[in-house]
């Protein structure tokens, strides 16, 4: 495991070893997972969700925050098992619908954080209208996107992600719809923090993650994965530290993107991180809610 | 034997979408109810027009408990179109009563009824063809007696906006005076 | 109070509001709409949220979200936005989450007639979420009980923490009659009490009674919900050691407490031979027949059922012992006469039916009762 991260964890190789009891005392930030939660998690061996838990559990603890004022709410998915590990007020909700849930209670607890984690199927098919309108509203939601492409849960079917031609097993001729640029369709939509990275790129989820959080309004961060049991297998992209290589190659950064010709950005075919759009100039939603009820017991009706 | 609903008043008042039917249904549940401390239910059906279409609003008056809600077989039939009538002139007791806006019906019920050009006289009174309603609920007054003149003028004016109550108080009179004049049913 | 002229969906909105209701998510849909405007109105008034969702979905969601977040909260919706509601209907369930659903309902199946009235969602309410689950559903036959019945539905939904749905359908919800409204602050209301500390609370204990206390999000009671089966704890499970206890409290926190949840009406006359069995709007039509039959000196009982689900097994058995008819009017093609049947007998039911959004008359069940 590499140095920085294992820092990140105030782990060193050694720690690794270290009895299972023991475990969440050795580090602040483990101090975030639920301790009478059955270890290890769902996922498998090698995916990259367990890396997003890891950047969100950092960011919580950078920032400082308490576990109970932090929400995390999920839909249904592989990301979506995400919550039951983390010792927060944690919502596992229904396909598509985790954003939906997000807003009656960020309403009814405006101090709290309310995280919502999603995977790409999740958020974009069955839930993409929840997405575009909590997006609307500004709602004051930290909204994270693993996507790896495809729904794996369910065995490999095609996502409203997955690259036109790649194979997927309810597209065994290769996929013929054309994918939702998720970071365009939320700042089109509203959101007023959109970020984007990759797996491979852990302290950039960190930190990005970290100012999503900090953003009053709905903020967005897409952490690009990927899912080598279905998806991989599918397309021989080979093992997960192959296709975890391949984030890394096939990515670029937002400076670096900024620095080519306007014909290399045309012909860009690589995954842009960075971030992408901010606005401050939007109210949250929980709070002109706040607003209006404050206006109308004050007798103002306009 | 107690023969039950002997005072049971069942009126109906039907007409085009935004001619005011059902807000006259509701003006005539709110006399019975608030100031001639009688019961009343009044009951709606329209179609999914706003405006246009037919609408129905059904007001059963009564002293005792009102468990039907709807009318059974109307006493007093207010008609304001003929769409209306040709749809809501049903059901009707042997000895009702129909008011026709004689300027939008043409084709007349078989129960005995009145004429009168209740939106002509409402336009010609208040400039507006808006208080046709009020209009058709003074003539219904005056002749039925359904509720108290007292608490008809009162319900009027408890609806009406600011600034249109005297206009209403009007057409109601209007209404009244119509009543007087109009013969024994044709 | 003075006594005014009000709407069964005007009433259900006070209802609403006097139970505490500090939140309603909705989408407009007809007949209902009236309960989302008057909301919108009055919500802001006392603090409360009023918010009008991208669809019904997530309307039920949002309630869902914003109950398990401390405040009491309300969708009201139709066939159609009821449809779509089932899924979280049943998390609701689930994840023994408060929360009132107000249908109106409206002839279907489909988009129906949105304009006509009908009871056809009476087995929807009870099975329309999939799965094995409890519920509780409520009709009122008056807009005064609109008004009672809503606050009893908060009432329960706190008590028992389970969805209730207020059934009630266009003719009611539109219908203008006299209601004398109560001094708010004199009813009776359900609130979240929670004793234990947050070291010491299990969210889904099966060994606290049949309902263990509810803590609301945010209040240092860190727990995980989900729509899985879960352990006490409300962690995923598979094992059936823990998944039996679970659904046996849920399906008892109802059946145990019958007295509290099925409420019912009873008119009976000694010797009837006959009873009519109502709920909703065809009980009003039923009434008018009960009281043209009774003056024709017909003997007749009749039973109105304000609880629908669970239904009043044993009122209606008991009441299908003493006579050789049971009348049961609906607005819709037979669907809790099925469950009439299931106590009394097949022979013993005439069924009066009308689905076209036109009530059931009291001459069509004056008919059966000369027949």
């Amino acid at each position: 495991m590499a140095e920085h991260i294992l820092g990140a964890h105030d782990l060193d190789v050694d720690e690794i070893q270290i009895p299972r009891e023991d475990w969440f005392e050795s580090s602040d930030t483990l101090q975030k997972l639920r301790k009478n939660k059955k270890f290890p998690t769902i996922w498998c061996a090698g995916c990259g969700i367990g890396i997003v838990m890891g950047s969100l559990i950092r960011a919580i603890d950078h920032l400082g925050l308490s576990n109970d004022e932090v929400a995390l709410v999920s839909g249904i998915g592989c990301t979506s098992r995400m919550p039951v590990y983390m010792d927060f007020n944690t919502m596992h909700t229904t396909h598509g619908r985790a954003l939906a849930f997000a807003t009656g209670l960020k309403i009814a607890r405006p101090h709290m954080q309310v995280i919502a984690i999603m995977g790409d199927g999740d958020a974009l098919a069955i839930g993409g209208n929840h997405f575009i309108h909590a997006a609307r509203r500004n709602i004051g939601i930290t909204s994270i996107i693993v996507n790896n492409a495809i729904y794996g849960m369910t065995g490999g079917q095609y996502s409203p992600t997955t690259p036109v031609g790649k194979q997927a097993t309810t597209a065994p001729y290769g996929n013929i719809e054309p994918p939702f640029p998720i970071c365009e369709l939320a700042i089109a939509s509203g959101a007023t923090y959109v970020a984007r990275s990759t797996v491979y790129h852990v302290l950039e989820l960190d930190k990005y993650i970290q100012e999503a959080i900090q953003k009053d309004g709905f903020s967005l961060v897409e952490a690009v994965s990927y899912c080598h049991t279905t998806y991989g297998r599918l397309n021989k992209f080979g093992t997960a530290p192959d296709m975890m290589r391949g984030l890394k190659k096939d990515s670029i950064s937002k400076s670096a993107f900024e620095k080519l010709s306007p014909r290399e950005r045309a012909e860009n075919s690589k995954i842009v991180r960075g971030v992408l759009h901010v606005d401050d100039s939007r109210e949250e939603f929980s709070r002109v809610c706040r607003q209006l009820s404050e206006r109308v017991r004050t007798g103002g009706s306009q | 034997m107690n023969i039950p609903f002997v005072d049971r008043i069942e009126i109906r008042l039907v007409g085009k979408g935004g001619q005011g039917m059902i807000l006259a249904g509701m003006i005539l549940a709110e006399a019975a109810t608030i100031y001639d401390f009688k019961n009343a239910v009044q009951t709606q059906t329209y179609g999914p027009e706003a405006r246009g279409g037919a609408s129905k609003s059904e007001v059963v008056i009564s002293s005792g408990e009102i468990d039907y809600p709807e009318v059974i077989n109307a006493d007093v039939l207010v008609v304001m179109s003929q769409e209306a009538c040709d749809k809501y002139a049903l059901s009707m007791k042997a000895d009702s009563l129909s008011i026709l806006d004689d300027e939008n019906i043409d084709c007349l019920p078989i129960t005995p009824f009145v004429r009168a050009p209740i939106t002509r006289l409402a336009l010609e009174t208040t400039g507006k063809t808006l208080a046709a309603n009020i209009v058709a609920l003074g003539v219904l007054v005056g002749l039925t007696g359904a509720v108290s003149r007292q608490a008809i003028e009162k319900a009027v004016l408890a609806r009406a906006p600011e600034g249109t109550k005297e206009m209403n108080r009007q057409a109601l009179l209007k209404g009244f005076e119509v009543a007087e004049h109009l013969n024994e049913p044709i | 109070m003075v006594v005014s002229l009000m709407q069964g969906n005007e009433a259900i909105s006070w209802g609403a509001l006097a139970a505490g209701c500090r939140f309603f998510a909705g989408y407009p849909i007809t007949p209902s709409t009236e309960i989302a405007e008057m909301l919108a109105r009055e919500l802001p008034k006392v603090g409360g949220t009023f918010i009008q969702m991208e669809d019904e979905i997530a309307s039920m969601a949002a309630i869902i979200g914003a109950s398990i977040g401390g405040l009491k909260s309300m969708t009201a919706t139709s066939g159609p936005g009821f449809s779509l509601m089932q899924e979280n209907i049943g998390y609701a369930a689930m994840t023994e989450v408060p929360c009132v659903v107000v249908n109106v309902q409206r002839l279907g199946p489909s988009t129906g007639l949105a304009t006509a009235a009908a009871q056809g969602d009476v087995m929807q309410t009870r099975w329309g979420t999939h799965g094995d689950h409890p519920i509780i559903v409520l009709s009122p036959t008056s807009v005064t009980q609109s008004f009672e019945l809503t606050i009893r539905a908060f009432n329960l939904s706190e008590r028992y923490r389970t969805p209730v749905i207020l059934l009630t359908e266009g003719i009611i919800g539109h219908m203008r009659e006299p209601i004398d409204l109560p001094d708010f602050d004199a009813l009776e209301i359900v609130e979240r009490v929670i004793t234990d500390t947050p070291d010491h609370y299990v969210p889904f204990s099966n060994d606290l009674g049949d309902v263990p206390p509810l803590a609301s999000f945010g209040q240092g009671y860190r727990y995980h919900i989900t729509g899985l089966f879960h352990d006490p704890m409300g962690f995923p499970t598979q094992r059936l050691d823990e998944i039996d206890p679970w659904l046996e409290r849920v399906h008892h926190k109802l059946d145990r407490h019958l007295d509290e949840i099925v409420m019912v009406e009873e008119d009976l006359q000694d010797d009837a031979r006959i009873a009519i069995i109502a709920y909703g709007v065809s009980a009003r039509g039923a009434r008018h027949a009960l009281k043209l039959a009774r003056s024709q000196g017909y003997k007749v009982s009749m039973l109105t059922l304000l609880t629908i689900w669970p239904f009043p097994e044993a009122q209606v058995e008991e009441l299908g012992d003493q006579v050789d008819r049971v009348i049961v009017p609906e607005m819709n093609l037979g669907q809790l006469a099925l469950e009439v049947e299931r106590m009394v007998g097949r022979k013993k039911v005439a069924r009066v039916n009308r689905a076209n959004g036109e009530m059931v008359t009291p001459q069509m069940i004056l008919d059966v009762i000369e027949s």
